[in-house]
């Protein structure tokens, strides 16, 4: 079984990728069929070659099954379909995919299991084999674990190119001139006299020939698009207010809609008195919805002040009501009953540790549970009109939308049409989409009138689930100026348990993330132990910008530096002596060079150093920082990260050091903590994160060239929190073992 | 009531106090102003009231009606760009983008008064305007590059 599940898992991906934009052809065809979506309201004269781009006579457009949520990937995505296509980037339109399961989603699966996904062994390829039929089955068209890269490089450079040469056919047949001596560019098949015919006037002829499907990709030496630095898609309309968000639409007879929906998670209000509300201006009406009330009104700022003139009386909380509560917890969880997997396992780290007995050093970390709070809170426009529902909203999770919608309202999914828009942010929030559920409620109530849902941002912070809270304790030993022993144990709730319950779905065996960026790291420890126990019975949580990773990321470089310094080895020249892994290595000795490490600093400067692989992307970064009598501040800081290939070059800086920022801001001062049963910070005031004044200077490089591609939205993430701590260390000689470090140290 | 809003004349009936950015995005139907937080902690409403960057959400409409208000749609267009704007693109400045029609409007109060702002300058005045997706590093390129185009004319 062992070569046949290789080569199964082979002929997968090579067909897949072969009929690229083709998913719906290639695979499908020898599975079973599966509509292509652009084939239904197909207009006359139009011509649908695969289900990546679209063409008739008004353009050419692309079509980017991935949300944007800010990463750019609309760019992204089209430019790996325009390379192939031969067009440029001002000669496109770019729609995001509606619901479908062709729009499956590949390399996200490969995250579900517990296996590292750099890991290409029998019973790790095996595995994510059959996930991938898992995901398959259901459908999934989802946005997240920075899986869009990895996903679409192939797929839509295949759609691009599978395009291309079935335009030429069609030039072919049309002309009487053989394939080989037409050319493409700027949107146009080039005939050998110069002549253009421009691809939309060939898509009639293209329509009825059967798709070129086998085609070669360009040499990477010949791409125009890939790689280099172009005008990002949305840059201009996002520079001038004119880019239209979920938040910004206002179809014709809108109907604006508050909620107050329960902090605490446990159902229905006990009882609720709306009496005032009902009789403020504009207020249309005020209606139950699950787990909470609804105000319908004329304008936004009208329906947030009637839902905040509901008075509620709510349940007791669904999980416990106080953050000690939750902690303690977490501190009794590390239980044999727990443990959930034991992903590292070397040498004999038990042994190690008694017989260094006292010597040992042990400590614990902890980790709160934070907010996602991207920039536009979240919203949702929904229309019930007889038989049919249109929902408009930025959710990562179409299909599981679509499905979610159709339940609330009693209809079969095709009757659900979901629109994507662009999302002002996400970090993970838009994988749950409860406010589009209750949007979908509310509609319910006013049929054949938009209703557009505006979650008030103290509504966001209190609806959001959070990341998980988590908790570690490490041990380890060190001997002759080396580290020798690793024992780290993290205990939290399972992400995923928590999440894919809300969709309905159990969770496939132990979660992965309880241990992602942590269990998987490639150092070589002679005695060397990572253990994750799954924690229930806290608040229910979600996937926050890299997930598992953005907690123990933290541990697992903290402790390894506290490690080094025990050892009284040099932070850098230690971790490269343990990396197992050339990648790995590459990373860690180009950031070195990227600084100066072991330059002279002024007195009151420190730097620390971290590392994590998270998404098969090892990234280690350097954070100086001084002490001054304000505080901390974060001068500089930088990163080097391995992806393979950087697709387009500007966004792959504005990810890397906005992840790093990102990391950081939440490091310093974030944190979400439960009192009286809900989360106690409701806005940007208790939940302030970096301001410009305190931005450092950030300086990124990518190393190419060693592994896959791989998407970089989340892994510049996971280290930026250890790298700071270190850092305030190696300026003050205080060890912070707790997040958010402003708990114990300020920041100026 | 009766607004003055990127040079054009709007009467609307609305409460002495709706907030002005309700008034902009729900009444007048000018959606780049952008609500994020309504309690004066991120920026992302900031407009000029009579040239000065103020925080749309936090700004009455009584207070606001009779003087010149300017929106982002108002500061330019992608026909017409103003400096900050070009500046922005061409530093490819924005993620998500929501938080930059605020940053926008604030850079360009700023360089209003401030044609070369120092670094210090610049905290100062841009220290209020959150962005969640980290672009800050940016931004700051992007106000020095907007103050050297601007002085180039
Ligand atoms: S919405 Fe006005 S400052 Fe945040
Ligand atoms: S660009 Fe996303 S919040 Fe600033």
């Amino acid at each position: 079984m062992s070569r046949a599940g290789k080569i199964a898992r082979r002929t997968f991906l090579i067909g897949s990728a072969a009929i690229a934009g083709g998913v719906a052809f290639g695979y499908y065809k020898y599975k079973s069929p599966v509509a292509n979506p652009l084939l239904e309201d197909l207009p006359q004269g139009a011509a649908a070659l695969t289900p990546y781009v679209l063409i008739d006579e008004t353009g050419v457009t692309l079509i980017t099954p991935r949300m944007d949520m800010g990463q750019g990937v609309w760019s992204v995505q089209a430019m790996l379909i325009a390379e192939e296509l031969d067009i440029d980037l001002d000669q496109i339109r770019v729609a995001p995919g509606t619901p479908s399961p062709a729009y499956y989603n590949t390399a996200l699966s490969h995250e579900a299991v517990p296996f590292d996904p750099t890991d290409t062994s029998f019973t790790a390829e095996t595995a994510r084999g059959v996930v991938d039929a898992a995901m398959k089955f259901m459908g999934m068209q989802l946005t997240g674990g920075s899986t869009t890269v990895p996903d679409g490089y192939d797929k839509l450079r295949h759609a691009g190119a599978v395009a291309r040469e079935t335009l030429k056919a069609a030039a072919a047949a049309r002309t009487g001139i053989p394939v080989g001596d037409l050319k493409t560019g700027r949107g146009a098949v080039v005939l050998p006299d110069g002549t253009r015919l421009d691809y939309t006037t060939l898509a009639p002829d293209a329509a009825v020939i059967a798709p070129v499907t086998d085609v070669a990709l360009r040499d990477p030496k010949d791409w125009r698009l890939i790689g280099h630095r172009i005008e990002r898609i949305d840059i201009r309309a996002k520079s001038t207010g004119t880019q239209v968000y979920a938040i910004d639409l206002e179809p014709d007879g809108v109907v604006h809609a508050a909620v107050r929906l329960n902090p605490g998670r446990s159902g229905a209000p006990l009882r609720y008195d709306a009496t005032a509300a009902e009789a403020m201006r504009g207020v249309e009406k005020v209606v139950p919805v699950t787990g909470g009330v609804a105000v319908l009104a004329d304008n936004t700022w009208r329906a947030f002040q009637a839902a905040d003139a509901i008075r509620i009386d709510w349940p007791a909380p669904a999980f416990p009501a106080e953050m000690e509560a939750h902690w303690a917890i977490l501190s009794d969880g590390f239980t044999e009953a727990n443990l959930s997997a034991t992903p590292r396992e070397a040498g004999n780290v038990a042994a190690a540790l008694m017989q260094a007995g006292d010597a040992a050093l042990s400590v614990e970390y902890r980790a709160p549970y934070l907010a996602h709070a991207p920039m536009e809170p979240m919203s949702a426009t929904v229309l019930v009109e007889g038989g049919r529902t249109e929902v408009r909203a930025a959710t990562q999770v179409p299909r599981f939308t679509q499905a979610n919608v159709a339940k609330v309202l009693g209809l079969p999914d095709e009757a659900v049409h979901v629109h994507v828009q662009m999302a002002g942010g996400s970090y993970g929030q838009r994988l749950e989409d409860d406010a589009i559920r209750i949007a979908a409620e509310i509609a319910d109530t006013v049929p054949g009138r938009p209703v557009k849902l505006t979650l008030k941002r103290e509504e966001d912070f209190a609806t959001d689930y959070p990341r998980q809270i988590a908790m570690a304790r490490g041990l380890g030993t060190v001997a002759n100026g080396q580290v020798t022993g690793f024992d780290l144990s993290i205990a939290m709730p399972s992400v995923m348990a928590s999440q894919m319950g809300r969709q309905g779905f159990g969770a496939l065996g132990a979660d992965a993330q309880i241990t992602a960026g942590a269990g998987d790291q490639p150092f070589a420890i002679p005695d060397y132990r990572v253990r994750g126990y799954q924690v229930d019975g806290l608040a229910p949580v979600s996937s926050w910008r890299s997930v598992g990773a953005s907690t123990n990321g933290f541990f697992h470089d903290c402790l390894l530096d506290e490690l080094i310094h025990a050892a009284g080895a040099d932070p850098l020249a230690e971790r490269i002596r343990l990396t197992a892994d050339p990648e790995a290595r590459k990373v860690l000795e180009v950031v070195g060079e990227m600084c100066g490490w072991g330059a002279r600093l002024a007195p009151g400067q420190g730097r620390g150093l971290a590392f994590c692989r998270s998404f098969g992307v090892p990234v280690a970064e350097v954070v100086e920082v001084r002490a001054t009598p304000q505080g901390i501040r974060i001068e500089k800081v930088w990163i080097a990260a391995g992806v393979g290939r950087v697709i387009d070059p500007a966004n792959f800086e504005n990810l890397v050091a906005g992840g790093a920022v990102f990391g950081l801001a939440h490091a310093m001062n974030c944190q979400i903590t439960y009192a009286g049963g809900a989360a106690e910070q409701t806005n940007f005031d208790s939940y302030e994160g970096m301001r410009l004044p305190q931005g450092p200077e950030v300086e990124v490089r990518a190393v190419e060239g060693m592994g896959r591609v791989r998407g970089i939205g989340e892994p510049p993430v996971p280290p930026a929190a250890a790298a700071l701590a270190n850092a305030i260390f190696a300026a003050t000689g205080q060890r912070i073992r707790e997040l958010p470090l402003g708990n114990t140290v300020d920041f100026a | 009531m009766q607004f003055r809003i990127n040079g054009t004349v709007h009467e609307v009936e609305v409460e002495d106090d709706m907030p002005l950015l309700w008034v902009l995005r729900d009444v007048i139907g000018l959606k780049g102003t952008k609500y994020g937080c309504g309690i004066a902690a991120c920026g992302a409403c900031t407009v000029h009231l009579d040239g000065e960057a103020v925080r749309s959400c936090q700004t009455f409409a009584s207070d606001a009606a009779g003087r010149e208000v300017t929106t982002i749609e108002g500061l330019g267009s992608p026909e017409a760009l103003h400096a900050v704007q070009t500046a922005w693109i061409e530093g490819q400045v924005a993620q998500c983008g929501y938080c930059q029609s605020g940053q926008i409007m604030q850079a360009a109060a700023l360089l209003a008064v401030t044609p070369n702002p120092t670094d210090d300058e610049i905290d100062e005045a841009m220290g209020g305007n959150l962005c969640r997706c980290g672009t800050y590093p940016k931004i700051r390129a992007a106000v020095h590059a907007a103050a050297t185009k601007m002085q180039e004319g």
